[in-house]
C-alpha cells in the first residue's frame, strides 16, 4: 500500500491546493500518471504518481490546502489486489462447486478467455481522454484493470499493439538511458535482433532537432522492462524516504568525488572574460520577450560551454580503460544544486545545437525537475562534459572536481562588474571568471587554454550562439 | 622449483617419477642431484597415498609440492583433496591449515587419447577450500610457485601439457612474485573479448590476430586463477566490448566456461550486446586419431567464428 | 593410611588425559600380590578413563534421543581398551589421526570432555567450533588430527605426518587408528607399502571389531587374519586382545618402542567389539544376540575390574567413588555444553581460506573480512 502525498513542487513550496482528480478510486495508474493538480503559489501543476497500482481510496477533497507530505491518496500495488479479480473468483467457485471436478487452483487471469467488458465499463476521465486523443473506441477494448475496467495501458495497447522487439540487453540500455524508442531503430543482429551499434548509430543520424528525445517513458513497456526485475513493493515519498535520498545522494557524491581526486591528475585554467557585449545583447533580447520567454545569462555561458566543448573535442567524452574515448555528441551536464543538500547534474543532450530560447526552457524545466527529484532516466545518463555555475551564490570562481568518467570540467563564477582594461583605458565591465578543471591524463593545459580561448570568442558574439 | 627448494627447506617435492626420471615431462630434471632423495621423492604408484602424505605433512608444517602426473590419474587422490585438503580448515574450526601445492598436467592436443587428455580444472574449481590456477605462459608457471607455496591453504596448479614445451626468456633478473588471484589482459581490444586460461591462451591470442586482420579488435584475458575467478577484471572487459567467447577445453556441460557465462549474465547482463558464446571441447572421451583430437578440441578457427558470430559479422 | 606412595616418573609421563587429576586416595590393601604400587595406581587410572569413556557415551544416547545431539553418532562402548591402552603409549609431541568413531580416542587423548560434548552439540566452544560434529573432533593443541568420517580418508594423512617427522629427525610418532573396514580401502594398502617403503615412524592402530558396519569381518576379508596381511608389507604386525587393556598397552608400548627406535611402521591388530549398533541409526539387526552378550562377558570394565579385585585392589567403595567421579565429569561436561554459545551465522563463511588471505583477497563469495594482515607465511599448527 503507498500513499500518493502532497508533492513538493519548487524549492519554496511548503503547501498546495488539491484542485482536480484526475483519478477515481478503482482506476488503475501507473508509474508517471497525472493523478491530479495541484495549485501552488506559482501555477496549476499535473502531479504524476510514482508507482503502478490501484488508486483504493482518495483521502483529500478538491479545494483542500495540505502541507507538502501529506497523503492525498492510497494507492494499493498489484500485488496486494490479489492475482485473481473477481471474475476470475467467480469461475473457480463455480468450478469447485461442481462434485466431479477434482479441485484446481485459482486460474491465473492471463490464462484466462477475454471476459466480456461488463456494461457499465468504468474509466477514469484520464482514461476516456486518452481514448479520444488515440482514437480508440473503448467498447472494443478489453479491460484488465480491477472489475474488468479499462485501464491506461489497456487503450495505449488498443492505439499500438505491443510487438515485442529483439534486442539486446546492451542496446536495450542504451535506448533507455538516451530515451530511443527501440522500435524506430533498425536491428541489425541476429533475426534482426537491435545491437548497442544500432541504437548508437539511430542516435547520431536523428540529432533530435528538438533537442529532446522521445522520453523512456513513451517506448512500450514491453520493450523496456526489465527481464529479471520484480515488482518493487509500494514506495512512499514521505519525509523519511527523502531523508533517506538525501543520504544516499550524500554518499554516491562522497563515492564519485573521492574517486576523482585519487584518480584524476587535475589542472587548472582561468579566464577573465568581459560580458559587456553579451550582458547588452541579452538585454536588447529580453526587453522584447514576455517574461516567462526572458532568457538568463547562464543560458548563454551554457550555450558557449557547450559549443566550445564541441570545438575542443579532447575535452568533451569519457576517460576509460586508459585511455581517451571521445564523444560524438555534446552531453552537457549542468551541476544543479538540491533544496537540502547535495546535487545532481543532469543532461541537456546536444546542448551545442539548441535555440537560446529553447534552451532556455528546458534549462528551466530541467533544474525544476532537478531539484524535486523528477529527472527523467535520459537526463541522468553520462554526460560528456559538466558545468557548474554557482556565480549567483557569491563565489567569483570556481575550480572544480572533475565528474569521472569525464576529462573535464567548466565553471562559471558570479558576473559582476570588474575594473577592466579596455582599449587602453581603464573600464567597469560586466565580467565573469571562466575555469576549467581538466583531466591531465586527458589532455594538457594548451588545450584547456584552447577551449577558455574558444569561450570567450563565443561570448563576444552572443548573436551567433 | 629449484629457487623454492634453494630458499626454504621446508619445501620438498614428491610424485611418481619425480627424482631419477626426471618428472614425466621433464620438469624436474636435475633436482635429485642438487637436493637428494628426501627432498626429491619419487613415489609409488599410489595417488590417493601420496597426495595424502602430501596433506599430512602440510599439516605437520612443512610445504609440500606434490606432483601427480595427469589430472585422469589425479582422480585417485580426490579423496584427499576434497575430504582433507580443503575440508580440514573449516572442519577443525580453524585449527589445521594444509599449505600444500599440488601440480598437474592438464589438457589435451598429444594425441594421448582418452585416459591422459582430459582437462578436469573445472571439477576442482568446484570445490571451496582450495585455490585452484592455470598458467598459460612459462612465466607464470615459475612465478606463480613461489606465491603458491606461501599460501597457507592448499592450491592446485594446472600446467597444460602443450605448454611444456614453449620456452621463453626466463632471465636470471626475472624474479618476480606472480600475484594468484587476478586474471590478466594479455592483448587490448574493443570489440569482443576472448575469456581463457591454460592451454587455450595461445589459440586465442592467434585468433585475436587474425580476427586484427577482419578490423576485429579482440581483447584477450587469460584468467590464470580458476577460483577464485576474478570477476572484476572479466566484468571490466565486457563492459568494454560488450561481446563474449569464453574458451575452456572443458566439456560444455557444467564447466568453467558455464560458470563464466552465467556470473557475466549475473553482473554484466545490461553490458551485453550478443549471447555469450561457448568453444569448449566437444562432449565425447577425447580420441587418439590428430585429426580427430583436433575436432573435438576448441582451435583457432572456430574461436574466430564464434568472435564474428557475436560481433554480429558472420564470416 | 598406607604407606606414602612415589610417583612413577615414567607413569606419570606416559599417563594423560582423563583420569590424570584424579588425586590418587589411600585404601587398604589386603592382597599379598607385589605389583608395586605405581602398577596397582597406574591400574586405576586406566580403569577411570575407560569408565569415563563408557559413562560419557552412554549420557550420549540419552542425549541424542532427546534431540540435543545429531547427525551421526558412532559409539565406542566394548572398545575401551583400545584407545586407553594405545595411548599410553604416546607422548604429547606424538600426533594422533582418527575416525569416526573417536570420541574414546579424543576423551583418552586429553581432548575435555566439556569441549567434546559441545562440538556434538554443534556449539562453538566445541573443539571444532561446531563445525565438525562427533565424527570430526580435532584438538590441533593436543596433536590429535580429527575424526576422519571417509573410510581410510586418514591414512595417508598419517603417513604425511610421520613423513614430516622423519624429515624433521624426530623421534616421535605418529598414531593412526583405522578400523576391519578401512583395511579393504585401497588407501590403507598404499599408505602401508609407502610407510614402509620410506620407513615412517607410522602405529597403524587397526581396530578389529569384527563388523564394517553390518558386513561381518568373513563377509568383507577372504583372509581374515589382518595383522599376518599387514606383515607382508614388511612391517612388523601381530593381534592383541582387544578388550584387555593391559594387554593392549603392553603391545602398543613395544610397537611405539620399535618406531622410536627407527625401525619403521608397525601394526597392531587389536581385537574388539562393539556392544552398541554401528551409529544411532543401525536397527542392528545384522549380529545374534548370543554374540553380543559372549563378547559382553568380555567386556574391557569387567576384565580390568576383575583383575584388580582379584589382586585386592579395588574395593566396591572405591569404584563407586569412580563411578561417582565419571558422573560427574559427564555432568560437568553436559552443563558446559547445554550452556555454550552458538556460532553467530554470520561466521558461516570462515575457515575456508586461512583468515589472512581472506582478509587480504576475500573469499570465494567476494567477501573481505576485517582481520588482521598475518604474516607471509603463517605456519601449518606444528
Amino acid at each position: 500500500m503507498g500513499e500518493f502525498r502532497m508533492p513538493a513542487l519548487g524549492a519554496d513550496m511548503e503547501q498546495g491546493t488539491l484542485t482536480e482528480w484526475l483519478v477515481h478510486p478503482g482506476d488503475h495508474v501507473s508509474k508517471g500518471d497525472p493523478v491530479a493538480v495541484i495549485e501552488t503559489a506559482k501555477s496549476d501543476i499535473e502531479v504524476e504518481c510514482f508507482e503502478d497500482g490501484v488508486v483504493s481510496a482518495l483521502l483529500a477533497e478538491p479545494g483542500t490546502v495540505l502541507p507538502v507530505g501529506a497523503p492525498l491518496a492510497l494507492i494499493t500495488s498489484e500485488a496486494e489486489t490479489g492475482a485473481v479479480p473477481p471474475v476470475a473468483d467467480e469461475r473457480a467457485v463455480s468450478r469447485s462447486g461442481e462434485p466431479t471436478a477434482s479441485p484446481e487452483p485459482p486460474v491465473a487471469p492471463d490464462i484466462l478467455e477475454p471476459a466480456p467488458p461488463p456494461a457499465d465499463t468504468v474509466t477514469s476521465p484520464l482514461v476516456r481522454h486518452l481514448a479520444q486523443d488515440k482514437h480508440v473506441d473503448l467498447a472494443t477494448v478489453r479491460g484488465t484493470g480491477r472489475g474488468g475496467r479499462i485501464t491506461r495501458h489497456d487503450v495505449e495497447r488498443a492505439a499500438a499493439p505491443p510487438v515485442r522487439i529483439r534486442a539486446t540487453p546492451m542496446a536495450r540500455r542504451l535506448a533507455s538511458e538516451a530515451g530511443i524508442d527501440l522500435a524506430a531503430v533498425t536491428g541489425t543482429g541476429d533475426a534482426g535482433a537491435v545491437r548497442g551499434a544500432d541504437v548508437r548509430g539511430w542516435a547520431a543520424a536523428h540529432p533530435a532537432p528538438d533537442g529532446r528525445r522521445e522520453a523512456a517513458d513513451h517506448v512500450p513497456k514491453a520493450a523496456t522492462a526489465a527481464p529479471h526485475r520484480a515488482t518493487s513493493g509500494p514506495a512512499t515519498d514521505g519525509p523519511g524516504a527523502r531523508d533517506q535520498r538525501r543520504e544516499t545522494m550524500r554518499s554516491a557524491i562522497a563515492a564519485l568525488m573521492a574517486r576523482s581526486q585519487r584518480e584524476i591528475p587535475h589542472y587548472y585554467l582561468s579566464r577573465t572574460v568581459d560580458l559587456a557585449r553579451a550582458m547588452a545583447w541579452l538585454n536588447a533580447h529580453n526587453r522584447d520577450c514576455p517574461v516567462s520567454r526572458r532568457l538568463l545569462p547562464a543560458c548563454l555561458l551554457l550555450k558557449a560551454a557547450a559549443r566550445g566543448a564541441r570545438e575542443v573535442p579532447e575535452l568533451n567524452g569519457h576517460w576509460a580503460d586508459g585511455r581517451f574515448h571521445p564523444a560524438d555528441t555534446v552531453r552537457l551536464g549542468v551541476a544543479i544544486a538540491v533544496r537540502g543538500g547535495g546535487l545532481v547534474a543532469p543532461v541537456l543532450v546536444d546542448a551545442d545545437e539548441d535555440t537560446l530560447p529553447h534552451l532556455m526552457s528546458r534549462l528551466k524545466d530541467l533544474a525544476n525537475r532537478a531539484r524535486t527529484g523528477r529527472l527523467k532516466s535520459s537526463e541522468t545518463g553520462a554526460p560528456t562534459i559538466t558545468v557548474t555555475s554557482i556565480g549567483d551564490r557569491g563565489a567569483d570562481a570556481v575550480y572544480g572536481v572533475i565528474h569521472p568518467p569525464q576529462v573535464a570540467l567548466v565553471g562559471f563564477g558570479a558576473i559582476q562588474d570588474r575594473p577592466c582594461a579596455v582599449d587602453g583605458l581603464l573600464g567597469i565591465r560586466p565580467t565573469v571568471i571562466a575555469t576549467l578543471a581538466g583531466d591531465h591524463r586527458a589532455s594538457d593545459g594548451a588545450t584547456g587554454a584552447r577551449y577558455l580561448a574558444a569561450v570567450e570568442r563565443l561570448l563576444q558574439q552572443p548573436e551567433e550562439l | 622449483m629449484r629457487e623454492a627448494l634453494t630458499a626454504d627447506d621446508r619445501v620438498f617435492l614428491m610424485g611418481e617419477d619425480v627424482g631419477k626420471y626426471g618428472g614425466a615431462f621433464g620438469v624436474s630434471l636435475g633436482l635429485l642431484e642438487e637436493f637428494g632423495p628426501e627432498r626429491i621423492r619419487d613415489t609409488p604408484l599410489s595417488e590417493a597415498a601420496f597426495v595424502g602424505a602430501g596433506i599430512g605433512a602440510a599439516i605437520a608444517g612443512l610445504r609440500p609440492i606434490v606432483e601427480v602426473m595427469t589430472v585422469n590419474f589425479s582422480l585417485l587422490a580426490l579423496d584427499q583433496v576434497l575430504n582433507n585438503a580443503a575440508t580440514l580448515l573449516h572442519m577443525s574450526g580453524g585449527q589445521v591449515s594444509v599449505p600444500i601445492v599440488l601440480r598437474m598436467t592438464t589438457g589435451a592436443g598429444r594425441q594421448l587419447a582418452a585416459q591422459h587428455s582430459h582437462s578436469l580444472e573445472g571439477w576442482y574449481a568446484h570445490i571451496p577450500g582450495i585455490r585452484v590456477l592455470a598458467p598459460a605462459t612459462p612465466a607464470d608457471a615459475r612465478d606463480m610457485l613461489a606465491p603458491a607455496l606461501a599460501d597457507p591453504d592448499p592450491v592446485v596448479i594446472f600446467e597444460h601439457g602443450s605448454l611444456y614445451n614453449t620456452s621463453s626468456d626466463l632471465s636470471a633478473t626475472h624474479h618476480r612474485r606472480a600475484d594468484i588471484f587476478s586474471a590478466a589482459v594479455r592483448r587490448q581490444g574493443d570489440d569482443v573479448s576472448l575469456i581463457t586460461y591454460g592451454g587455450s591462451l595461445p589459440k586465442a591470442l592467434a585468433a585475436a590476430d587474425r580476427l586484427a586482420a577482419d578490423r576485429v579488435s579482440a581483447e584477450v584475458i587469460d584468467l590464470r586463477s580458476l577460483r577464485p575467478l576474478d570477476d572484476a577484471t572479466i566484468m571490466a572487459s565486457v563492459r568494454h566490448t560488450n561481446h563474449v567467447v569464453v574458451v575452456d577445453e572443458g566439456w560444455r556441460t557444467g564447466s568453467l566456461a558455464a560458470e563464466i557465462s552465467a556470473r557475466i549474465c549475473e553482473q554484466a547482463f545490461y553490458e551485453l550486446d550478443a549471447p555469450v558464446e561457448r568453444v569448449c571441447s566437444a562432449e565425447v572421451p577425447i580420441p587418439y586419431a590428430r585429426h580427430m583430437e583436433e575436432a573435438a578440441l576448441p582451435s583457432t578457427g572456430n574461436i574466430v567464428r564464434a568472435a564474428l558470430r557475436t560481433v554480429g559479422r558472420n564470416g | 593410611m598406607s604407606t606414602a606412595r612415589k610417583k612413577s616418573p615414567k607413569n606419570e609421563a606416559t599417563r594423560r588425559g582423563v583420569g590424570s587429576s584424579r588425586t590418587a586416595r589411600p585404601r587398604p590393601r589386603s592382597g599379598a600380590r607385589n605389583d608395586g604400587e605405581a602398577e596397582d595406581k597406574h591400574r586405576h587410572e586406566l580403569l577411570a578413563a575407560m569408565l569415563l569413556i563408557r559413562r560419557f557415551e552412554e549420557r550420549c544416547v540419552e542425549l541424542y534421543s532427546a534431540s540435543a545431539i545429531r547427525g551421526f553418532v558412532h559409539l565406542y562402548i566394548g572398545e575401551e581398551a583400545v584407545a586407553v591402552g594405545v595411548t599410553q603409549a604416546l607422548e604429547p609431541a606424538d600426533a594422533v589421526v582418527s575416525t569416526y568413531r573417536e570420541h574414546g580416542h579424543a576423551l583418552a587423548r586429553g581432548v575435555p570432555a566439556e569441549a567434546v560434548l559441545a562440538e556434538m552439540y554443534g556449539k562453538v566452544s566445541g573443539c571444532s567450533r561446531g563445525r565438525g560434529g562427533s565424527m570430526h573432533l580435532f584438538d590441533a593443541g593436543r596433536r590429535f588430527y580429527g575424526g576422519n568420517a571417509i573410510v581410510g580418508g586418514g591414512l595417508p594423512v598419517a603417513a604425511g605426518l610421520a613423513l614430516a617427522e622423519k624429515l624433521r629427525d624426530t623421534t616421535n610418532v605418529v598414531c593412526c587408528f583405522f578400523g576391519d573396514g578401512a583395511f579393504a580401502e585401497g588407501e590403507f594398502h598404499e599408505t602401508a607399502n609407502l610407510a614402509a617403503l620410506w620407513n615412517l615412524p607410522l602405529l597403524l592402530a587397526c581396530e578389529n571389531n569384527r563388523y564394517a558396519m553390518g558386513t561381518p569381518l568373513t563377509a568383507e576379508h577372504a583372509q581374515t587374519d589382518l595383522a599376518m596381511r599387514a606383515s607382508s608389507y614388511g612391517m612388523p604386525a601381530w593381534a592383541v586382545d582387544g578388550m584387555d587393556v593391559l594387554a593392549v598397552e603392553q603391545a602398543a608400548r613395544r610397537a611405539v618402542d620399535g618406531i622410536r627406535a627407527g625401525h619403521g611402521p608397525h601394526f597392531l591388530e587389536l581385537r574388539t567389539y562393539r556392544f552398541r549398533a554401528h551409529s544411532m541409526y543401525d536397527p542392528d539387526r545384522y549380529r545374534d544376540k548370543a554374540e553380543i552378550e559372549r563378547w559382553r562377558t568380555r567386556d574391557p570394565l569387567t576384565v580390568l575390574g576383575t583383575l584388580m579385585r582379584t589382586l585386592g585392589e579395588l574395593h566396591d567403595e572405591e569404584y563407586a567413588d569412580m563411578e561417582r567421579d565419571a558422573a560427574e565429569a559427564v555432568a560437568r561436561a553436559e552443563s558446559f555444553a547445554e550452556e555454550a554459545l552458538l556460532e553467530p551465522t554470520a561466521d558461516l563463511l570462515r575457515f575456508v581460506h586461512s583468515e589472512d588471505q581472506v582478509a587480504r583477497h576475500g573469499d570465494d563469495n567476494g567477501h573481505q573480512q576485517q582481520a588482521e594482515h598475518g604474516d607471509d607465511v603463517p605456519g601449518g599448527v606444528a
